[in-house]
């Protein structure tokens, strides 16, 4: 029986790094659409969803093999290095040293270089189809990785893939409902949200693969979440000042 | 061939962005885990030296990068 209490903050991850990630393969997926029409895009989504099931029944079993704090050690240094890398361009853009993710500007981008591709095949149009597989296989895999890194170390696989699931859900009700990319999403400020949890679940999972007795055992996720954050809203202004004498 | 090399780098990505910062993470990880507790520093107080070591990484990591780089139009 699961703790919903105690799964909330994994689902709350998932549901959000999930979200931003679905975000951007639906603005391609549209792009492909809009272009090259919609039965090429749907399909190559179809297979791209379909490899992805396929690595998600492959991995999820064997990961069942592999000693727990080795799991814990292995996929909280992984989770740990993409928070980063994923926190530290949040700061970037909310600081204002990089632009921000435009969702819209993506869009046209892709409608552009998807209309300089080759003549429209109605039958079997292989640009648009690999356009919408790569982007999805793309996403959908760090979708994958987001949740197993977040459920599967602390046996939390249901909630972390209910989070998942959710976010599907809303970014494809979104997509049908608009037709056109979800610009309006704040996505920096998700991915700002998204970058802190994924430090603190990795900071958490090696903590626990090293030998940290953490103080209220997985409560002490909630400090760390408080932490990152600290550090990284100290961080924004730190980083726009650093940068101001270079535009001088 | 050139398609494994670019889902590779693809799949690398996911992680490192800045070298310097993976690099730097991953040290201060092996410090936690091999040196700290032979030196006595365990329990509670490794998971402060492991968060309060990666909290300077990062705020140092992205004011370099910002230092680096002129403000975005």
């Amino acid at each position: 029986m699961i703790d919903w209490a105690h799964a909330g903050p994994s689902l709350v991850a998932a549901f959000l790094a999930s979200l931003v990630e679905f975000i951007e393969a639906l603005t391609v997926v549209l792009a492909v659409g809009t272009v090259r029409g919609w039965r090429p895009a749907l399909l190559g989504t179809a297979l791209g969803l379909a490899v992805l099931f396929l690595l998600v029944v492959i991995l999820g079993p064997a990961l069942a093999l592999i000693p727990l704090d080795v799991v814990q050690l292995v996929v909280g240094t992984l989770l740990l290095l993409f928070g980063l890398r994923w926190l530290r361009k949040a700061i970037l853009r909310a600081a204002g040293v990089i632009a921000l993710h435009d969702e819209a500007q993506a869009f046209a981008a892709e409608t552009a270089l998807l209309r300089q591709g080759a003549v429209i095949d109605r039958g079997w149009d292989k640009l648009a189809i690999a356009a919408a597989f790569k982007i999805v296989m793309l996403e959908g895999i760090e979708v994958v990785f987001i949740v197993i890194a977040i459920g599967a170390a602390g046996g939390l696989l249901v909630p972390a893939s209910v989070g998942a699931v959710a976010a599907l859900l809303v970014v494809v009700l979104l997509g049908v409902v608009l037709h056109r990319p979800l610009a309006r999403i704040p996505e920096n400020a998700l991915k700002f949200a998204v970058g802190v949890l994924l430090c603190a679940f990795g900071a958490f999972w090696v903590g626990e693969g090293i030998g940290v007795a953490w103080p209220a055992a997985d409560w002490s996720i909630l400090a760390l979440i408080a932490g990152f954050l600290a550090v990284a809203l100290a961080s924004v202004p730190l980083c726009r000042g650093a940068a101001r004498p270079a535009a001088r | 061939m050139r398609w494994i090399v670019a889902s590779l780098r693809e799949l690398i990505g996911l992680f490192v962005d800045d070298g310097s910062l993976a690099v730097t993470a991953l040290i201060w990880l092996a410090v936690c885990g091999l040196v700290l507790p032979p030196l006595g520093v365990a329990g509670a107080w490794l998971g402060v030296a492991l968060f309060a070591g990666l909290a300077v990484i990062l705020a140092e990591n992205a004011r370099r990068a910002a230092r680096r780089q002129p403000p975005a139009a």
